[in-house]
């Protein structure tokens, strides 16, 4: 228990350093919560509790030839954090590794661990402070497991000793903690993909270094192997190692790393919390892909959908929704410039057939949307914000009040097109037939969204009443509401000319209508970035373009 | 089981097939000897350094006198035989294979080093040019002996040999760092350069075409214990240092990245591997010519019995190639007959170097249309 106390009190030193690295302004976000709690005092390993290292990377560039691979990095992994590298290919994650690693050194700059500078030292020194699990080892010849995982003993050996039995005793350790132990005397030639990988983490282990790092651990495993092999790689965290890995599963990073470290075009993006770090704004600038963010129901962590780049089907304009694009590509619908304003589009709906089809209508330029009434904590709530669109909150098990129905009411007259998903007819709860009157009362046109076609949803809403019924499923959405609209633009041509200029002012009358129901309407950021639903994803793009 | 065990056992296993094959080539030759005599003539040949003494000599041309190391030996062993037959086993058939067995020894262990340095299956002890480098020495001395005015022959092939090593290493060599790939591009392209001037000298040579031919081939005829003197010290101070880096080896066949991570000072290790295999390499070929195949073949067979661990793969490679080359050599020697038809030769020598070729070779193929040479 000692050695526990011991590792808090560490804890508590290194959240000062964090602190003053902080004011340095180096560094603007350092969790250091979570871990340690895991630690639940089993530490009977063969050798001394290894104490976790601090890894400074200070202004290193490098680049190869002209090609300038990392500029500027500076970064500080506090001891016992674990760090996730993300970024696309190529945005410098592995040549960040092999720097810190010393298989590189850097053009400018200097990495230390613990304060040692590992370009300076000898491979042995550098070998005692820090592990590398790469991304893929040779490993074509017919070595036992038991002496690869062996070899990580190396830099701890003298040139004529065997191996000692404090060594034995952490290769058996190494062995044990990675499920390897039963594969000891096959040849490592003759393991499965997984096995290697962990085989190879066994190695690193053995090694028994404060600092580790990690190329792509999960790249060439399944599903369970990347659960176990993180799984394990967390472990080694909390039991006293600072880790840094090289993920390229965003989702999984979310969900074992303490912090992210976003890089692009070999600079640091973002640093932080993962829920800091992986916004849709962040991952289109950096991914240059429209993706989601939301909660995983189950991890409780950030899980990001990406989203295929806007197919365009002519809803509206291509590209980011600015005033002059939506001018120049209007020119196929009929009632010219004043019909090129955005389309709004209602939805109405829980569940996942609503959460899908308002994230393909939202990569498709030109669309406003709006969602509701929804439970803030929903999967389709979480999806809307995360795309940029506020949604029609709702408390739960509640049934609607007045002005929630008057709120719903106004999107629903709004809007040229609402959507109703199959979760509206199933819930069959409170409120929902109320919701289904006004769809029917004040609806311009209406898509029914199902799983599947057949389901007798068309059937409900046309019973419901005598509004232009359009049934999809969430993969044929975009179609259905086109067609819709084309339709919906025929019968309500006024309503659209009537709104005096394109995109701009339909927005903020539309905001303004949002304000005066809910009190939670907040800035007018949140609300342009409705109109902001587009390619560029970017909520201060699309202002800055509107203003 | 146990590694050092096993390491032992096989040593000492291929030890004494060595010692038993050694006494069975002196058993053999036109004067048929029983194992028993040739035993004790054997040891009776045995000697022991007894006494150091320093005898004054003037170097020639230069004229400055040095003080020369001299070794007094004596015989451990006294047993009664026949003297013919201590003459022909002691001073005739022991030198050879004795000296056969040290640079089977040699090659083997150079060719296990290369093979795994390289990671290439394909490496053998003059990947890098010392078989070439120690060729044209020899044959600048055998044909042109007044512009090669070191005396001995052997001492040209080795410094031809060392001398092509280093340039080839200093070639690939750049800002610190020795690619592999480069290295074995630049080995290629100074052994082809090489083999022009061997072939220009060889075309030059005159009457000293066949001596020079032969010794190419690989022979070892002729030997004597001054070339064991020679031969013997250089191949176990390398081997021997060798043999304390086999966990570099092993390390250093994950790949140079891993190896670094490892702890392993890479450009080191690789510098010292390439130069204790050079000149391991270069004593062997010095001594008995360009004797090809015992290098490739021998750790690859090796290979396949005991693992890809250096520690046991390169002590047992050795001991193998020593036996390998003992066998092979007395296949040479008995089979040395006039050719029917032949040139008229008063002593027809057969190089060994075409015998372990001509036995190797077909071998190899076996290996690896079993598929079971793939990669190191």
């Amino acid at each position: 228990m000692t050695v526990f106390d011991n590792r808090n009190d560490d804890d508590g030193t290194a959240d000062g350093d964090r602190d003053e690295n902080n004011s340095d302004g180096h560094d603007t976000y350092g969790t250091h919560d979570a871990h340690g709690v895991a630690n639940d005092g089993t530490t009977d390993e063969a050798s001394d509790p290894i104490e976790p290292a601090t890894i400074a990377v200070e202004n290193c560039s490098l680049s190869f030839g002209d090609l300038s691979v990392l500029e500027d990095v500076s970064l500080t992994v506090e001891p016992g954090e674990f760090v996730g590298f993300v970024g696309p290919n190529g945005a410098g994650k592995t040549t960040l590794l092999r720097l810190i690693s010393g298989a590189l050194e850097p053009d400018s700059g200097r990495i230390t661990i613990d304060g040692v500078d590992v370009h300076a030292v000898d491979s042995r020194t550098s070998s005692r402070l820090v592990s590398v699990v790469p991304q893929d080892t040779t490993l074509s010849f017919s070595f036992p497991v038991r002496d690869v995982v062996e070899m990580g003993r190396h830099p701890h050996r003298s040139r004529f000793s065997s191996p000692t039995r404090a060594d034995q005793e952490v290769v058996d350790d190494a062995l044990e903690r990675t499920r390897t132990a039963e594969l000891a005397d096959r040849p490592i030639d003759e393991v499965s993909g997984g096995q290697r990988q962990r085989v190879v983490l066994a190695r690193a282990i053995a090694q028994a270094t404060p600092a580790m790092l990690l190329d792509e651990p999960t790249a060439s495993l399944d599903v369970n192997h990347q659960l176990e092999t993180l799984e394990l790689v967390r472990e080694l965290v909390d039991d006293g190692r600072t880790v840094c890995a090289a993920i390229h599963d965003l989702d999984l990073a979310a969900r074992y790393c303490d912090r992210l470290v976003m890089l692009a075009d070999g600079a640091v993006y973002r640093s932080g919390p993962p829920s800091e770090v992986l916004s849709g704004d962040a991952l289109s600038d950096v991914f240059d892909a429209t993706a989601t963010v939301t909660q995983n129901p189950i991890t409780g962590t950030e899980t990001v959908t990406a989203l295929p780049t806007p197919v365009g089907v002519g809803l509206g304009g291509e590209g980011p929704a600015t005033a002059e694009s939506a001018t120049e590509h209007g020119g196929d619908v009929e009632d010219g410039d004043a019909a090129t304003a955005d389309h709004r589009v209602h939805v109405l709906g829980t569940g996942p057939t609503a959460t899908s089809a308002l994230a393909r209508l939202e990569r498709e330029p030109g669309l406003a949307l709006s969602v509701g009434p929804v439970v803030a904590t929903e999967t389709t709530a979480e999806t809307a914000r995360s795309l940029g669109i506020e949604p029609l909150e709702v408390a739960p098990f509640e049934s609607l009040s007045p002005a929630e129905l008057t709120a719903f009411e106004e999107r629903v007259r709004d809007a040229n097109v609402t959507v109703v998903t199959e979760g509206v007819f199933e819930s069959g709860g409170m409120g929902t037939e109320s919701l289904l009157e006004t769809v029917d009362d004040v609806a311009d046109a209406v898509v029914v969204a199902t799983q599947d076609e057949d389901r007798d949803g068309k059937a409900a809403i046309a019973a419901a009443g005598d509004s232009a019924v359009w049934t999809a499923t969430p993969e044929t959405i975009l179609e259905a509401v086109a067609d819709a609209l084309e339709t919906g633009i025929d019968g309500q041509s006024t309503v659209i000319g009537a709104e005096p200029g394109p995109g701009l002012e339909t927005e903020s009358s539309a905001g303004a209508a949002e304000e005066e129901t809910r009190s939670t309407a907040t800035d007018g950021g949140s609300d342009s970035s409705v109109v902001g639903g587009s390619s560029s994803g970017s909520d201060s793009n699309s202002n800055s373009t509107l203003r | 089981m146990y590694r050092p065990v096993r390491t032992a056992s096989w040593s000492a296993g291929l030890a004494i097939v060595l010692v038993g094959v050694v006494i069975g080539s002196a058993a053999l030759g036109p004067v048929k000897i029983d194992p028993i005599t040739v035993a004790m003539a054997a040891l009776n040949a045995v000697v022991v350094p007894s006494e150091l003494s320093f005898s004054t000599a003037t170097l020639p041309r230069i004229g400055v006198d040095v003080p020369l190391p001299g070794v007094e030996y004596t015989s451990v062993f006294d047993f009664e035989v026949q003297g013919t037959h201590q003459t022909i086993v002691g001073d005739i058939r022991l030198p050879r294979i004795v000296l056969a067995a040290i640079v089977g020894f040699s090659l083997a262990a150079a060719g296990t080093v290369m093979q795994g340095f390289f990671r290439n299956p394909l490496a053998d002890p003059s990947i890098i040019g010392v078989s070439s480098g120690a060729a044209a020495g020899a044959v600048a001395a055998i044909a042109f002996p007044a512009l090669v005015p070191l005396g001995s022959l052997h001492l040209s092939a080795f410094i031809g040999a060392l001398g092509t090593a280093f340039l080839v290493y200093a070639i690939a060599t750049e800002g610190g760092r020795t690619p592999v790939a480069t290295l074995l591009l630049a080995g290629v392209a100074i052994q082809a350069f090489l083999g022009a001037m061997i072939s220009y000298m060889l075309v030059h040579s005159g009457d000293d075409l066949r001596e020079a031919v032969v010794w190419m081939m690989g022979h070892l005829h002729n030997s004597t214990w001054s070339d064991v003197q020679f031969a013997l010290p250089v191949t176990i101070a390398g081997v021997g240092i060798l043999l304390a880096y086999t966990r570099e080896m092993n390390v250093l066949l994950l790949g140079e990245e891993d190896a670094h991570h490892l702890g392993v000072d890479v450009e080191r290790t690789k510098l010292l591997l390439l130069a204790l295999a050079s000149v391991v390499t270069a004593a062997g070929v010095a001594v008995a010519g360009v004797i090809g195949f015992v290098g490739l073949v021998v750790p690859h067979i090796m290979r396949l019995l005991v693992g890809p661990d250096h520690r046991i793969l390169l002590p047992t490679s050795a001991l193998a190639g020593a036996s390998f080359l003992v066998i092979t050599d007395t296949i040479a020697r008995l089979g040395a007959i006039p050719i029917p038809f032949g040139p008229d030769i008063a002593t027809p020598i057969v190089p060994v170097g075409i015998i372990t070729a001509a036995l190797g070779a077909p071998f190899f193929l076996f290996l690896l249309t079993r598929r079971e040479v793939h990669a190191v």
